[in-house]
């Protein structure tokens, strides 16, 4: 591993022992031997299996559902449709990556009184055998009023456009309208006098940009596996970033109590904020009460493609000036997300993000909520900051090309730093934007030539929030030295093994030593999703806690057995020592569980603090003008992780989250026809990057320490994607003169730009 | 429903028979017959390389090969990968070089990177990344995957020498 490229840049002066360390990941040979369980592995006796009938139309009343031919086929042991869920409450709560509104999930786990896109699931069936529950699902017999559909969000915000709702009633500041829309929500922040702003520029940009649905893409379908049994206890094994989180909506969806159920978070295939929300766990509960057997339910890829949530499609028109020095003076921005089937999607964060990056004095932004007939939207990794990033970061780079101003030395200039208030209200602590910036301005990418025709270089940068909230550990001293960490955080990228380590810092133990286990919901204490990059900053913080409260139970117990105060202990590097005793972590829990209770560490959290992440990149592409096809001929992103705790995963999750924006920038979208028809649910046709269609994505760390956290660490896991489509599109523009606004670039838009500005 | 139809197969070296009906694709009887749940389904169509498994020395999707072609044929699985409870090579270097992130890809690639080492003991960067193309990662970009490719080839040419 010689060759990868790390070049540190660092403000941590702290030494660890272990923080800092690449170990392997204490999952790891289960992974690489097949043995891992992900929920479609899981199985039980005498298990059933359910499958689907989904909507074939984008819009449609549903008039009639008959199941009696279906019921009758052999083999066939249950049906579910909407009238098998209880009544939902219209009540809305934060799952940790957005909100979530009771009445609209139970809406849209099985449909009501309309199916609103294609792929609603209509009605479920429970068999012996799946093939028998697939083919018996198509003997639903469903009669629908078909409806005019709409995919397009300004088409959806017009007076005549289809309503999906006809009791969704737009939000202004807390304000409502008259009459029904497929607006839900109007948001506006606004800072300083952004006409005196705009006044006070010697340039102004203002454009307009485009963006597709994108699917976050994981490659294991969701999946999982209900067994309700005869004493109203309700049992889940599934595939999901939250398993706390899954019992809390199988808990409103289905009026029982949480204490009724137990959520089994096994292995998971990828999630990016697609797998917070339920989809098949309420069907399966509700086929396996009534068939009295446990059911599973795996999806298809198709279904996956047209049943859960994407990220949306955007409409967006931003507005800069700046002085002929480069100063930044006001911002105005006009946003409209569409939330797919049911009001809430990420326009929220888009509206905070928009000019996040910058010290901007007057700005205002104007955000709009919509419903389409297309899935319902779900986060997907810095959920709504990529888009606007797209708009922001280049109009950056036409201002620094205006201006003649390097694009980098640009956004040093105007960068938020501490103290800088953001257009939504906040000030921002201690973050590491210049930093960011001055790393990859000093990088040896940035200082090469790139030379050739039809090449060119961009950059831009980008942000995201980082969530805190709650998290639980256990952690027990084994009888040979090693600690169990006992953890609810469903691991997605390697965090058993970033959370181990600060245990095993804090006691100053080797991270082998630490054997961390992902549990039930009846095991651990309440913890958040796995998201908002929250599990190493949070969990990570719970982990450290505990190993603090073994600590501090040692020191008293050690003490005793010295015959000296606890205060009179010294612990240094896990070694304890009082006069001329001394023994290390391991040695003294040998000693210890021979007498007197076993020591057990906890700790409960739910940090403030989390702090922001800040990314930045820069890419050398080349176009062929033949074909309109843009090669990524090289990819670097620096990044402020505050601390890495693990070096390794924290690249792979700026790696990762750099190819999944540049799938978003070249090739990833929803292509639906005019019927509302998904055109591409395969990933032959939804194009997601492949090992060769890439080059090495290089990694620059850096580390600006939190000071909220013992140490330092701020998130990784989601800014990563937030500034490829904009660096890449920048990068376009100087391999080709043409700015393009709309993603994705695909060869066949790239390759019409290119013939169009030829005069062809 | 038809009979079920008998086949007789080697599945990592060990002689197996099962019963399938004739549209059981080779990925379910591995998976839903015969326990093997390293191979994975993620598209079942044959675009994203999940289900890999070797079939008479060559990388196949197994999700696209119907389970009577496995009649006589000579089938392994991730599973059988590791021997004598030693990791292979390729195993071992993609847990030191960070390779996954989730894992329901791996042994996917596992596969891949394995059968292109044993016919290409020295592949250049863009030979490995045109054999793992048929293999989709959402997770790490590749960057680490391909590194640790080739990690294992030179520690695999070094144990040949």
């Amino acid at each position: 591993m010689s060759n990868v490229i790390v070049q540190p840049s660092s403000t941590n002066p702290k030494k660890y022992n272990v923080i800092g360390t690449r170990p392997v990941r204490h999952d790891g040979a289960d992974k690489v031997t097949g043995k891992a369980i992900y929920a479609a592995d899981f199985a039980l006796p005498n298990m059933a299996h359910g499958a689907y009938i989904r909507s074939p139309h984008a819009h449609a009343r549903i008039l009639s559902i008959d199941t009696s031919e279906a019921e009758k086929m052999p083999g066939v042991l249950a049906v579910a449709t909407s009238a098998d869920l209880p009544d939902p409450w219209d009540k809305t709560e934060e799952l940790g990556e957005g909100c979530i509104n009771y009445a609209h999930l139970s809406g849209n786990v099985l449909a009501r009184k309309k199916a609103l896109y294609r792929g609603h699931a209509v009605a479920a069936v429970a068999a012996t055998d799946i093939h028998i529950a697939q083919e018996a699902a198509k003997w639903i017999k469903v009669e629908y009023e078909v409806l005019p559909p709409v995919t397009w969000v300004l088409d959806a915000m017009k007076e005549d456009a289809p309503l999906l709702h006809e009791n969704l009633i737009t939000q202004t500041l807390g304000e409502k309208s008259t009459k029904p829309s497929n607006i839900g929500q109007h948001i506006h922040f606004e800072q300083g006098d952004v006409e005196q702003g705009f006044a006070e520029a010697d340039i102004v940009i203002e454009r307009e940009y485009r963006t597709e649905t994108v699917h976050q893409g994981y490659i294991e379908p969701h999946a999982s596996v209900a067994l309700w049994n005869e004493d109203g206890r309700l049992k889940v094994w599934t595939a999901t970033q939250g398993s706390f989180t899954v019992r809390q909506q199988l808990a409103e969806l289905l009026k029982i109590p949480v204490s009724k159920i137990t959520v089994v978070p096994c292995e998971i295939g990828g999630g990016f904020g697609g797998k917070i929300a339920v989809y098949e766990p309420p069907v399966a509960a509700v086929l396996s009460r009534k068939c009295g057997r446990p059911v599973k339910i795996t999806m298809r890829r198709d279904e996956v493609f047209e049943g859960t949530g994407p990220t949306p499609g955007s409409f967006m028109r931003v507005k800069m000036g700046a002085t002929k020095e480069g100063r930044l003076t006001a911002g105005k921005a006009w946003l409209a997300y569409d939330a797919g089937a049911f009001p809430g999607g990420v326009i929220g964060p888009g509206c905070m993000c928009v000019f996040s990056c910058y010290d901007i004095p007057n700005a205002m932004v104007d955000g709009y909520d919509v419903v389409l007939n297309k899935p319902k939207t779900q986060a997907y990794r810095a959920p709504g900051s990529t888009h606007v990033a797209l708009a922001t970061e280049t109009i950056i780079d036409e201002i620094a090309g205006e201006l003649g101003i390097d694009p980098i030395d640009l956004r040093l200039q105007n960068a938020a730093k501490e103290g800088t208030r953001r257009v939504d209200g906040p000030t921002y602590p201690r973050i590491g934007l210049v930093e960011t910036l001055q790393a990859i301005k000093e990088s040896e990418h940035w200082n090469s030539p790139l030379e050739g025709p039809n090449r060119g270089r961009g950059v831009a940068c980008g942000f995201w929030f980082n969530a805190g909230l709650k998290s639980s550990a256990a952690a027990n001293v084994n009888d040979d030295g090693t600690v169990t960490l006992v953890e609810g955080s469903p691991d997605i990228g390697g965090t058993r093994t970033s959370l181990a380590m600060q245990l095993a810092e804090t006691l100053g133990i080797a991270a082998e030593d630490v054997n961390p286990q992902v549990v039930d919901t009846d095991s651990v204490g309440f913890t958040d999703v796995t998201g908002g990059s929250r599990v190493t900053f949070a969990t990570g913080l719970a982990a450290h806690e505990a190993a603090l409260d073994i600590r501090g139970q040692m020191i008293e117990r050690v003490a005793e057995m010295w015959e000296c105060k606890p205060e009179d202990i010294q612990v240094e590097g896990g070694v304890y020592r009082y006069d001329d005793h001394s023994l290390t972590f391991k040695e003294l829990a040998v000693e210890l569980s021979k007498t007197g209770e076993a020591i057990v560490g906890r700790a409960a959290v739910n940090p403030q603090g989390a702090t922001n992440a800040f990314s930045a990149n820069i890419v050398d592409v080349e176009v062929d003008t033949e074909t309109g096809k843009v090669k990524i001929l090289r990819f670097t992103i620096a990044q402020d992780a505050g601390k890495a705790i693990h070096p390794s995963y924290v690249e792979g999750q700026m790696q990762g989250g750099s190819v999944q924006g540049i799938g978003w920038a070249l090739n990833e979208e929803y292509f639906y026809d005019d019927r509302g028809e998904l055109k591409n649910a395969s990933f032959l046709d939804y194009r997601m990057p492949t090992s060769y269609d890439l080059p090495m994505i290089e990694t620059i760390i850096v580390e600006v320490p939190n000071p909220d956290h013992p140490f330092g660490v701020r998130g990784v896991g989601e800014v990563s994607i937030v500034p490829p489509p904009a660096a890449i599109a920048n990068a376009i523009y100087r391999a080709t003169g043409i700015r393009m606004r709309n993603l994705p670039i695909s060869p066949p838009r790239l390759w019409k730009a290119i013939a169009e500005r030829n005069g062809q | 429903m038809t009979k079920k139809i008998h086949v007789s197969t080697t599945v990592n070296g060990e002689a197996v028979e099962f019963l399938c009906e004739a549209r059981h694709s080779l990925l379910e009887v591995l998976r839903d017959e015969l326990a093997l749940t390293g191979c994975k389904e993620g598209c079942n169509n044959g675009n994203c390389g999940a289900c890999t498994v070797m079939m008479n020395r060559l990388p196949v999707d197994s999700c696209c090969v119907l389970a009577v072609e496995a009649e006589g044929a000579e089938i392994e699985t991730v599973e059988g990968v590791a021997a004598q409870g030693q990791l292979h090579t390729v195993q071992q270097c993609f847990l030191e070089g960070a390779a996954l992130q989730c894992g329901i890809c791996t042994p996917g690639f596992i596969i891949t990177a394995k059968a292109l080492l044993e016919r290409n003991p020295n592949p250049s960067e863009q030979e490995i990344r045109f054999a793992l193309a048929g293999n989709l990662c959402r997770c790490t970009g590749y960057d680490k995957i391909i590194r640790s490719v080739q990690a294992a080839a030179e520690i695999m040419k070094e144990a040949q020498s």
